[in-house]
Parts: structure tokens; C-alpha cells; sequence
């Protein structure tokens, strides 16, 4: 099993990546949605 | 929400049947041996990053044309799930090259022309950091985004025009390439599923540049109150 450490490391590095621009969008959306409700919440509502 | 949750269930069931696949599925390369299933990770993340600055190209050409905020919102997705794709791509070919080659890298012509690809697209983002006012951030990152995507054909060519120590091409190219069968369909599962990763990583990404672009009319409303 030579090389196995590489191997696993390329996959693991490579989702990991992945993983963490996926929960950077997460993080981002989350605050933009409470700055959405934030504006909306402190605009007068239309009658 | 449910389609978006749909979605990212099925890329992920994708991408790590694609890990079983290359590990379990595709025979074992006779003379690389097991570094070898680097192989189908590294050219499905390449491929897939490469049609997501094809994706961004276009959308550049439609803003371009058109001048429709959407197609900036749908560039910048794009870029950055290419640069997230083409990141995987630089760090997972050192770590096959290393036992292959017995070095991390060289400066040949494919190598060299994808980490200046990355270089542009990292310019890219940086560019639209830089321009505060929003329609000419838009105008002049889609013009530099068209600019930055004539280094993809490049980075397509350099391993068919040029000798390079990266290997040659094993789709497309030509006489004398090609792939053992089996090996063929997990390489092509593997384009596919990170096809579909792409795709989700591109729709979330959309979602938030127009959340951003609604924040941006809300605090105008705001200030105008």
C-alpha cells in the first residue's frame, strides 16, 4: 500500500476545500439574510 | 429550498461514489499503482473548473452585452467556484507528482499555465474588491474576465502542443492516448460528479451575490428615507 498516506491526503485536502468555501457561502448568506431582515424590519412598511 | 437541498444531496452522493469508484471500481495503473487514483479527483476537479470560467466567460459577454446585473451575479459565482476548483487541482497534482516525478513541481508549459490561470481569476476577485460603484465594477471585472478565460485554451493546449513533463492527454488526444475501459467510465464519473458539485457550490453562490445585491437596495431605501 505505497503511498496511501498521498493518496488519502489528495482527497482529503481536496473536500476539505470544498467543505470550507461551501460553509464560507453558509456564513455569508446567514449574515446577509439578517441584515436583509435588519433593513426591512427598520423600513415603514407600504400601505 | 428543497431543490437546493435535493441538490447538494446528490452532489455529494456523486462526488463520494466517485471517491469508491476510483478507489474500488477503476483497476489499479501497472506501473504508478496506487498514487495512480489521484488521477480521477485531479482531472474531474480540473474539467469542471474548467467549464466554470467557460460559464463565467459567457455570463462576462452577456453583462457585456446586455448590462443586466444577473449575468455580473452569475460571473463572479463561476470565478469562484472555478478558483475553488482549479485550487484542488494545483494542490492535489503536487501530491501525485511527488512519488511520480520526485518533484512537487515544475515550471512546463501546462503546469505554469494553470497556476497563471489561477493568478487571473484570483486578480479577478481581487479587481471587483477594488471598484466601489456597481456598474463599473461589473463592466470592468466582465472585461477583465473575458480577458482572463484566453489562458484556458492555453492551459487545454500546452499538453498537445508543447512537450511537457505533465502527462500527455489520455482524452483527445489524438493517435496513441486513450484509457483502459473501466478506467474510461470512473474517469467520466468523476467529471460528472464534480460537474454536479460545481453546480450546486455555482447556484449557492448566485443566491448569495443576489442577497448582497438586495442588501445594497434596501440601505439605498434606507438612506433615502
Amino acid at each position: 500500500m505505497k503511498n496511501l498516506d498521498s493518496v488519502f491526503a489528495a482527497y482529503l485536502i481536496g473536500w476539505g476545500v470544498f467543505f470550507v468555501f461551501y460553509l464560507t457561502i453558509a456564513k455569508r448568506t446567514s449574515d446577509l439574510r439578517a441584515e436583509i431582515d435588519r433593513l426591512k424590519s427598520s423600513l415603514p412598511r407600504p400601505k | 429550498m428543497a431543490k437546493r437541498i435535493l441538490l447538494a444531496a446528490v452532489a455529494i452522493l456523486l462526488v463520494i461514489a466517485a471517491a469508491y469508484a476510483a478507489f474500488f471500481i477503476a483497476p489499479e495503473e501497472s506501473t504508478m499503482h496506487l498514487i495512480q487514483r489521484i488521477f480521477y479527483f485531479h482531472v474531474g476537479s480540473a474539467w469542471a473548473g474548467m467549464d466554470a470560467f467557460f460559464v463565467c466567460f459567457v455570463a462576462n459577454l452577456l453583462y457585456v452585452w446586455k448590462r443586466q446585473p444577473r449575468y455580473d451575479w452569475l460571473a463572479v459565482s463561476a470565478a469562484e467556484v472555478g478558483l475553488v476548483l482549479t485550487t484542488v487541482v494545483l494542490v492535489t497534482g503536487p501530491i501525485w507528482a511527488h512519488p511520480v516525478w520526485g518533484i512537487w513541481w515544475t515550471w512546463d508549459a501546462r503546469l505554469t499555465s494553470t497556476f497563471v490561470l489561477w493568478l487571473l481569476y484570483v486578480s479577478y476577485l481581487l479587481l471587483r474588491t477594488l471598484v466601489e460603484e456597481q456598474d463599473r465594477r461589473a463592466l470592468l471585472s466582465s472585461l477583465f474576465g473575458i480577458f482572463a478565460f484566453l489562458d484556458v485554451p492555453l492551459v487545454f493546449g500546452a499538453i498537445r502542443w508543447w512537450r511537457t513533463q505533465h502527462p500527455s492527454p489520455v482524452i483527445l488526444g489524438g493517435e496513441g492516448s486513450g484509457l483502459e475501459p473501466t478506467m474510461k467510465k470512473v474517469l467520466f464519473f468523476s467529471v460528472f460528479a464534480m460537474h454536479v458539485l460545481a453546480a450546486f457550490l455555482i447556484v449557492e453562490r448566485y443566491i448569495l451575490e443576489k442577497m448582497k445585491n438586495e442588501v445594497d437596495v434596501l440601505q439605498r431605501e434606507a438612506e433615502a428615507e
